[in-house]
């Protein structure tokens, strides 16, 4: 019997899984994907929020702006890429000013720092490339970009140190309640907790209702992206919002912690909770809106292209808690926008309210200090030097277009919840994410899985037990 | 560390540069190459075809280059394998890096570029849909199958008719997978000729000129492609569509020159080629670096690239005992009316060798046209094409005795006409 089961392994799962970590606590994350940070977690804006959007005194402008805080910190502790850059809401002349008022009173009464108003010469000089229609924009310097991947799996290795279970490739099936404890039954093994967490994303409505009559409806909600190469990645250096009007929220241009430029989301509500294609008319329109905000954006320069589902609870606040008729069953549920900014105050909220009910005592021997995949490019040339002479893999390039070492990928598979397909790999160490897109490093990457995990080379996948890359040897298929 | 020449890059064009420069006099060559052996992509090509124009024989990709790699060896030239250069500074140090020396330094009076290319990949291409497993660069499925010896797919879609994809057309089609079409985006095909009759034809798999797919579908691994006609705009024309149940989708839609360390060590790049902008001895922007093969334009024989990188070697090696001869005057020569780019696009008539090869293609599918050469307002001469298409290489040879007429001219004209 756990004292606590997480269902789910993304940024709020792992987030909670690492704030329980801090109490004496027998605790699992129960995860249906073969790898953490693999549903919303991995295809959103990878931004941090100031916070001035939320409504005042909702969860979301709550946690978002205690979530903001808290990223400093937690980027050092846990060694993951963040950037305060700034963002910036931009009011064309066409617009309504006063809208960029009440932004930032909102913002005010949210407690967001230093948010101020600026004028298109003050903009100008910030970024040189903002649309020519731009005529004044809300500046919030406390506006940040982080990698989400490495948030997320810094997180959950961190948790998993910490002594938290992770069960992979399980997926949750039904959910009820024995007299003082959950049965949690799955594709695999039946699992019993004194408490539950509930952070499955879009799917988090299917597992609020097996166990509440307080019913909770999730609509998938999708985003596109176009993600540019890193030569664009100048071309803003802050992010850059349009204002929300009534043909809707607009799109954002921003840089990323790796250097490319980021454009996107569409919003769209969509029936498949897995819909994660991307659509022509979704890709049209992104390079259609982003001018409006930003000009000359290089869309020829588009690397990839990518979706993914923000979980929306239909009355549009994050849903925390206890779950007022299930006793012990806590929600994380509709964590959309501004989900990742918010993501390490959900998890501390949703601890204390699980310790509090279990009566859960500090943990002393809790570690929060954990060390990122080594990037070697940080490094002067003697030391580089110094890790090859010791551990040679650190000087063969794999992929050559982000220049990924052997090393940073053996450190990917070896390391806590390693990896066990290319895009895992990718994910933790960014090789196969740059401009030839994995053409010439997935043969690499697959021959080291083979050897190192080990691994048959057939069942090494792109992401999931059915994504396989090859199906036989020549003439054997 | 201390060499003449350093050559980026051990492919055909490195492997023929590295030949010249050592029989032109140049003893301190270093070849730098970031695979495990020598040969470039022509390794993993082993079918036949190459080596007519060089060789007047048929020869298999891996064959071309031992012959290659035979004369490196008899010459004693030094090479590294599994060594990435990391930056080419403006000076001409090249930092490079290996598991076995680390990361060092070389000083180079001279360097060829000579980095290949890369194919354009789904991402570049904007094809929408699902990102399941299945979708390779027609490239990576080569190297899988020939190199590897796995079998990507089963079912197999292609997208785009360029060399690579048509010949893995066949070559998957040998080892046993069923390939249902390939569709090409523009009214013609990118690859040769001889490709579409020998790839596509000869295995009764049918080719879809102006189509593209406009869906993929598959969760985790491909499931399906639709494809559909498109319009002059190249848009799809709604009710057009064609689903295929398949498990691969082949990408074959055009080779993008790996300039990123000639960009950072600051080579003016042509937009057009995305290769170096390069002078008739095949030098860049910068004295002293040089480039050839596909990293310069991509090309479509492998001939044309070792020609072509003798003479970059040879000019590298003249550089290196005479140092930078400085020219009265410099031609440019102008691609218009359907000539997309030329390469060289500088020539220094007193400077030039005797004859120069001037390669470029062409933007469209020309039928009984001709090349068109000017020096200045006067045609030169007028070549007879019967048809002329982007997936081939066209030459135009200029003589150091005939711009030797025409000592007043600022600028070359070669150009598309009627014949």
């Amino acid at each position: 019997m756990y004292d606590v089961a997480i269902v789910g392994a993304g940024v709020t799962g792992s987030a909670i899984a690492r704030e329980l970590a801090k109490y004496k606590v027998n605790a699992c994350v129960i995860e249906r994907d073969e790898d953490v940070c693999n549903g919303t977690s991995k295809a959103n804006s990878a931004i941090v929020h100031a916070g001035f959007d939320a409504t005042p005194g909702t969860w979301k402008a709550k946690l978002n702006v205690r979530g903001n805080e808290m990223m400093d910190q937690l980027s050092k502790d846990l060694d993951f890429p963040f950037q305060r850059n700034g963002s910036l809401v931009v009011c064309t002349k066409d617009q309504d000013p006063a809208l960029l008022d009440a932004l930032l009173e909102k913002g005010k009464q949210n407690g967001v720092p230093d948010l101020r108003i600026l004028d298109r010469e003050e903009l100008l000089a910030m970024e040189p490339n903002l649309a020519d229609d731009v005529v004044k924009a809300l500046y919030a310097p406390t506006g940040a970009i982080v990698c989400p991947f490495h948030l997320t799996m810094a997180l959950a290795e961190n948790a998993a140190d910490n002594g938290v279970e992770f069960f992979l490739n399980t997926e949750v099936t039904e959910i009820s309640k024995a007299d003082d404890h959950y049965i949690i039954k799955t594709n695999k093994d039946t699992f019993e907790a004194k408490a539950v967490v509930n952070a499955a994303g879009v799917y988090a409505d299917k597992f609020n209702n097996m166990v509440s009559e307080h019913k909770l409806e999730i609509v998938a909600r999708r985003g596109q992206y176009m993600l540019l190469d890193k030569d664009a990645g100048s071309h803003v250096s802050h992010t850059i919002f349009q204002l929300p009007s009534k043909m809707g929220k607009g799109v954002l241009v921003t840089p990323t912690v790796h250097g490319n430029l980021l454009v996107g989301p569409t919003a769209e509500d969509i029936d498949d909770k897995e819909g994660i294609n991307t659509t022509a008319e979704g890709l049209d329109s992104l390079g259609a809106t982003c001018s409006q905000s930003v000009k000359n954006v290089p869309l020829r320069q588009v690397i990839t292209s990518f979706a993914g589902l923000r979980a929306h609870e239909v009355n549009g606040d994050f849903v925390i808690g206890e779950a007022e008729d299930a006793k012990g069953f806590f929600n994380a549920a509709g964590i959309e926008s501004p989900g990742l900014s918010s993501a390490p105050a959900i998890g501390e909220v949703i601890a204390k309210m699980v310790a509090d009910y279990l009566s859960l005592a500090t943990n002393p021997e809790f570690n929060g200090i954990r060390k990122g995949i080594l990037n070697p490019a940080n490094l002067s040339v003697e030391e580089r030097n110094e890790l090859i002479k010791k551990q040679p893999a650190y000087g063969n390039i794999i992929c050559r277009c982000e220049m990924i070492t052997e090393g940073e990928i053996l450190d990917a598979i070896h390391r806590t919840l390693g990896a066990r397909s290319l895009d895992a790999v990718k994910r933790r160490t960014r090789a196969g994410m740059g401009r030839c897109q994995a053409g010439f490093c997935s043969p690499k990457t697959m021959e080291i899985l083979e050897r190192e995990v080990p691994m048959s080379m057939f069942d090494v996948t792109k992401n999931g037990p059915d994504a396989k890359i090859v199906y036989g040897y020549n003439k054997k298929i | 560390m201390k060499y003449d020449l350093v050559i980026v890059g051990g492919g055909p064009a490195g492997l023929a540069a590295a030949i010249a420069a050592k029989d032109n006099g140049i003893d301190s060559i270093l070849i730098i190459e970031r695979d495990r052996e020598l040969g470039g992509i022509l390794n993993q090509c082993i079918h036949n075809g190459f080596g007519l124009h060089t060789f007047k024989e048929e020869l298999t990709g891996p064959e071309y280059a031992s012959r290659f790699i035979a004369q490196v060896l008899e010459r004693g030239i030094e090479y590294k394998l599994n060594t990435m250069v990391m930056d080419i500074a403006p000076d001409k140090t090249v930092t490079a890096m290996n598991a076995t020396d680390g990361m060092f330094t070389i000083e180079a009076k001279a360097i060829v570029l000579a980095m290949g290319c890369r194919e354009r990949s789904r991402g570049a291409l904007n094809i929408p849909g699902y990102r399941p497993a299945g979708i390779f660069s027609a490239g990576t499925a080569q190297r899988l199958v020939n190199i590897e010896g796995y079998m990507p797919g089963r079912r197999v879609v292609i997208l785009g008719s360029g060399d690579i994809g048509l010949i893995m057309a066949r070559r998957m089609t040998l080892e046993g997978a069923k390939v249902l079409a390939v569709a090409e985006l523009m009214p013609y095909s990118g690859g040769l000729k001889r490709n579409i009759v020998q790839c596509l034809n000869d295995f009764d798999i049918p080719l879809y000129l102006s189509h593209t797919v406009i869906d993929i579908q598959g969760k985790e691994r491909v499931e399906g492609i639709t494809i559909a006609e498109v319009g002059p705009d190249r848009k799809p024309i709604p009710g057009t569509e064609i689903h295929y149940d398949c498990d691969t989708l082949l990408l074959s839609c055009g080779l993008i020159p790996e300039n990123e360390l000639s960009k950072n060590s600051g080579v003016e790049l042509s937009p057009i080629t995305s290769g170096p902008i390069v002078n008739d001895s095949l030098e860049t922007s910068i004295e002293g670096v040089f480039a050839c093969g596909n990293v310069l334009h991509v090309h479509d024989l492998v001939d044309y690239v070792s020609q072509e990188a003798t003479n970059a070697g040879k000019n590298a090696a003249k550089y290196i005992l005479n140092g930078e001869q400085k020219a009265a005057k410099q031609i440019e020569i102008l691609p218009v009316d359907g000539v997309r780019y030329t390469v060289p696009k500088y020539i220094r008539p007193e400077l030039m060798d005797d004859q120069l090869t001037v390669r470029f293609r062409v933007g469209q599918v020309y039928k009984g046209c001709a090349i068109a050469t000017y020096f200045g307002d006067t045609l030169i001469s007028k070549r007879k094409r019967p048809v002329m298409a982007p997936g081939e290489m066209e030459e135009v040879k200029l003589t150091k005795a005939q711009l030797a007429e025409y000592p007043d001219i600022t600028n070359i004209t070669i150009k598309i006409e009627e014949a």
